[in-house]
């Protein structure tokens, strides 16, 4: 019984068949393509970094020798640890605000919409032009009484991140289901409580790891820091002064012609990595976690 | 099967929050009451003591419409819930009735730019007057919704609680107030011994529960349940069921439900909606077997909807 | 009597109902404190504009806004400056970044979308967000003493070999227009790789079935069913990476060379408007008016960026209208999560 037509089940034609596979592979090593300079930049970070890593290097600062012991980077850890940590301070809670605002007040209406954009716009906007606004504001004109300065430099780390923060936190509190917010609402609570008690707990995994990744997008920023915060050798406390950071320190050895200055700044390199990376997986694993509960 | 112990004493525990909260804004030339006077429902003067059923509580709509922005999606329904009687919502998908019955806890105007216009009487005091607090009036007219909606991150302890904690008393013995909420959503025996645990750990039934067992535990007046076994299987439907039968000893419902037989097992009356009016209501014998409407007839018989 | 009555009992339900003058206050108070925040945000676009209007004024009123932004010379020494040659970097480095860094970026998100096995999916996707991680410090110390040297002898024979193409050819400058796109591609990898994964993986399934249906191979259903749904998206990926691309300061500065010339070949050193300003503002804190120029760059630059973004969302909002469907009737409660406002997070 052979009425099917002979051809019915022919396969396709090797042209068609040819240019399938070709796709897949080329897709397919276009992939890997874009994963090489990962690897190569990991691979080489790791060799010449860790070869500039001991105990010293984190504990002693830089000397400001350009022949002899350049010194560690201690300073330009700790720097960068202060400076982050105050941008944290002041750019999550505003970053969070603006977004509660957003969505439990604002959803519709144009106030909200404007507000929407702009922070859009913020987050289009090149990290240099943050340290540069900073710096015709604050440091030019001495404000606070000093010229550069860590806080200055830690407010222009935090504009970058505020539409990150915002961005991110927005996302997260609309993915609360209002099905829960109804609930609140019926039972009687006025709305600041169920922002605060209801809204704000079951957000809060995904605001930490919004909040971690936008930190660990602020600390690896260079350019803001170049005239607001600067550089210096010295460890400080002081945010009122000039600061080191890892990125700054890192920036500063890579123009000079001296192998150990070299060295040292694939060894802060690698510091500054690794630090990103942690703070990456950390942000990872708490998103994990409330999505396994 | 619902817990056979249900506690007696909610309705005095009322009058003496009633005196504890703050005095009215009203401007009554008759001293409103002295702390010594219980309400009453006709005038008399009765012992503070009494039994709940004489002290329930009515919600009378009149002349009510519902917008969303310039579309009326509700329009002049008069109808009132006896106190301590259970009343069915039903009539097709989009007839108005979810609309109707949240305009009676003020959730209807959440959402932006709808509202609500007529009057709305919780045991004659019109909830959209001036002055009312619309948390107070949410705290006296509970919900239940369709999905079940546990806060995530609470324990069912905290859950229970939560309605009292949101609204701010304090005078609240908790522990108390947990247990007798749920032993009267029937779900004590089930999770007394891990009252720690999440909400959300529940089976769905149980979930239905406890979101009953917190809006009990708030101490409303009246409960709105709007299609509160639509998502739940025949036995957890059971379970509500023979619960509704119970919670009316002690409030006044309000039930929305798109299936009828239901209406029929738990209703003393049922009102009828279609395209936002209310066409009829009355007992719910009456409504599936000799309603007045040709429209009720119809849709009982399954001609439509 | 009744009516006595009644009113007693009104009055009870009003005292019930009229709540705590303090509850009341709490929930506007909490409303105005966040719109204040918001408010914040306004606020600080409208100052970012004034005071860098302001500090650009010196240069901008000596050369006029349209001779500085087209004015053809960068010359520290002479105080002559035009940002023409620092707009022409910022161009030709975008666009080889975009060439480079699309294609690869596009391929990723289609493999991993569509053709890779779902266990690699994740991990997959980890290692392309990786990318995004790593400081442009950082890849710029990479950029200096592993990508120049290593690709120079590659770059001198193909400047040797196909000296016949339009600007390629002459000798290689180490640091160049080259590397720095190419540095610069890498780094937009993950934001368009991101977002058009995002876009992609939006596709309805009727449409990427109903082409399987017909009996397409893999690549034709990408190719009649995804692509064109996710065009606009896509589009707008692009143009996100640009904005990124253009912006990028400190890993361009440290592989361009910082040359204030229009570089004839590919393969010359040449300067970005970002980069000039990290390039020289220290030497420049003396001098008013090479400040006051490098401030105005940056409000080139800024602009630039604007236009840029502005291009992205219009390309996606428009893209995304014309496929709407409206949604279906059905009776009305509390509105619903919409969809994620302005895509992913970015790292």
């Amino acid at each position: 019984m052979s009425d099917v037509p002979a051809n019915a089940l022919a396969p396709i034609s090797a042209r068609r068949r040819h240019t399938d596979q070709v796709m897949r592979a080329v897709l397919l090593i276009v992939t890997l393509l874009a994963l090489v300079p990962l690897v190569l930049v990991i691979l080489r970070l790791l060799t010449s970094g860790l070869k500039a890593i001991s105990w010293d290097f984190f504990t002693t600062d830089p000397s400001g020798n350009f022949l002899g012991n350049p010194g560690g980077i201690k300073s330009a850890i700790l720097g960068t640890i202060e400076m982050i940590a105050v941008a944290a301070l002041i750019t999550i809670p505003i970053g969070i605000g603006v977004a509660l605002y957003l969505v439990e007040y604002g959803k519709q209406g144009r106030f909200a919409a404007t507000v929407r954009y702009f922070v859009d716009v913020l987050t289009g906007v090149p990290s240099i032009v943050f340290g540069l606004f900073v710096y015709v504001a604050l440091v030019v004109g001495n404000v606070g009484g000093s010229g550069f300065a860590a806080w200055k430099g830690a407010l222009a780390i935090a504009l970058l991140m505020l539409p990150i923060v915002t961005r991110s936190a927005e996302v997260v509190l609309l993915l609360v289901p209002d099905g829960l917010r109804e609930a609140a609402l019926a039972l009687g609570a006025p709305r600041w409580k169920v922002v605060t008690r209801v809204v704000l707990p079951t957000a809060a995994p995904g605001l930490v790891t919004g909040s971690l990744l936008a930190i660990a997008r602020g600390a690896g920023e260079t350019a803001p820091l170049l005239f607001t915060a600067a550089i210096v050798q010295g460890t400080s406390f002081n945010l009122n002064a000039r600061m080191n950071s890892l990125p700054a320190q890192i920036f500063a050895d890579v123009g000079q012609a001296q192998d150990r200055l070299v060295a040292r700044a694939w060894g802060a390199a690698l510091t500054l990595v690794t630090m990103i990376l942690i703070l990456n997986i950390v942000a990872r694993l708490v998103a994990r976690r409330s999505r396994s509960t | 099967m619902t817990e056979p112990e249900s506690t007696e004493h909610e309705t005095p525990v009322q009058d003496d929050t009633i005196r504890k909260e703050d005095p009215p804004v009203s401007a009554e030339p008759e001293p409103a009451r002295s702390s010594a006077e219980p309400r009453s429902l006709a005038g008399a003067v009765t012992p503070a003591k009494e039994k709940p059923e004489q002290t329930g509580h009515t919600v009378t709509l009149k002349s009510v419409d519902a917008y969303y922005g310039e579309q009326r999606a509700v329009r002049d329904v008069d109808i009132e819930y006896a106190a301590n009687r259970v009343t069915a919502m039903i009539g097709p998908s989009g007839c108005g009735k979810s609309t109707l019955v949240r305009c009676i806890n003020r959730m209807h105007e959440e959402i932006p730019g709808a509202r609500c216009e007529g009057h709305v009487l919780l045991d004659g005091a019109n909830i959209y007057g001036s002055g009312v607090d619309v948390t107070a009036v949410r705290r006296a007219i509970g919900m239940v919704f369709q999905k079940p909606n546990p806060f995530p991150t609470m324990s069912i302890y905290d859950n229970v609680a939560a309605g009292v904690r949101l609204t701010g008393r304090k005078d609240v013995k908790l522990d108390e107030r947990v247990e007798q909420s749920l032993r009267g959503a029937g779900l004590w025996d089930e999770v007394k011994d891990r009252l720690g645990r999440p909400g959300i750990g529940l089976s769905g039934g149980q979930q239905q529960r406890l979101c009953i067992a917190r809006t009990i535990a708030n101490e409303p007046e009246v409960i709105i349940m709007d299609e509160p076994c639509s998502a739940l299987d025949p036995i957890a439907t059971l379970k509500v069921e023979d619960l509704i039968h119970e919670l009316k000893r002690r409030y006044t419902i309000i039930i929305v439900t798109h299936n009828m037989q239901q209406a029929a097992r738990v209703a003393d009356t049922t009102a009828f909606m279609l395209m936002g009016e209310l066409v009829e209501h009355a007992e719910t014998q009456k409504i599936f077997t000799n309603p007045d409407d040709p429209r009720t007839e119809e849709y009982v018989t399954g001609k439509f909807g | 009597m009744e009516a006595g009555a009644l009113t007693t009992r009104d009055d009870l339900a009003a005292a019930r109902l009229a709540g705590s003058s303090r509850g009341r206050l709490a929930d506007p108070a909490f409303k105005w404190f966040l719109t204040i925040l918001a408010v914040l945000i306004l606020a600080i676009i409208v100052f970012f504009f004034v005071f860098l209007i302001n500090k650009a004024s010196p240069a901008i009123s000596k050369f006029g806004l349209f001779g500085f932004t087209f004015g053809a010379e960068w010359n520290v020494s002479k105080s002559v400056y035009g940002a023409w040659p620092l707009l022409v970097g910022t161009l030709i480095t975008s666009a080889v970044a975009l060439v480079i860094g699309v294609p690869i970026a596009l391929g990723a998100a289609l493999y991993i979308t569509e053709l890779c096995p779902a266990r690699l999916r994740a991990p997959l996707t980890m290692l392309l967000e990786l990318l995004a991680a790593v400081p442009s410090v950082v890849y710029g110390l990479w950029g200096v003493f592993f990508l120049i040297p290593k690709l120079r002898p590659a770059e001198q024979w193909f400047a040797d070999t196909f000296s016949f193409l339009p600007f390629v050819g002459g000798s290689v400058a180490g640091p160049n227009y080259f590397i720095a796109g190419l540095i610069l591609a890498i780094m937009i990898l993950p934001i368009v790789s991101a977002i058009s994964r995002e876009v992609i993986s939006t596709v309805p399934a009727e449409l990427k079935e109903g082409a399987l249906a017909l009996g397409a191979t893999r690549w034709e259903m990408i190719r009649l069913a995804v692509l064109p749904y996710s065009r606009a998206g896509i589009a707008g990926a692009i143009m996100l990476g640009l904005g990124r691309a253009v912006g990028e300061t400190i890993a361009v500065t440290l592989v361009i060379g910082n040359a204030p010339q229009i570089g004839k070949q590919i393969f010359d050193q040449g300067y970005t408007l970002a980069a000039v300003i990290a390039n020289e503002f220290g030497e420049a804190a003396n001098n008013k008016l090479h400040s006051a120029a490098l401030i105005a760059a940056g409000l080139v630059l800024f602009v630039l960026t604007l236009l840029i973004n502005a291009i992205a969302r219009y390309i996606v909002v428009r893209g995304n209208r014309m496929r709407d469907i409206p949604p279906p009737e059905e009776e009305l409660t509390m509105p619903t999560t919409g969809p994620l406002i302005g895509g992913p997070v970015m790292q």
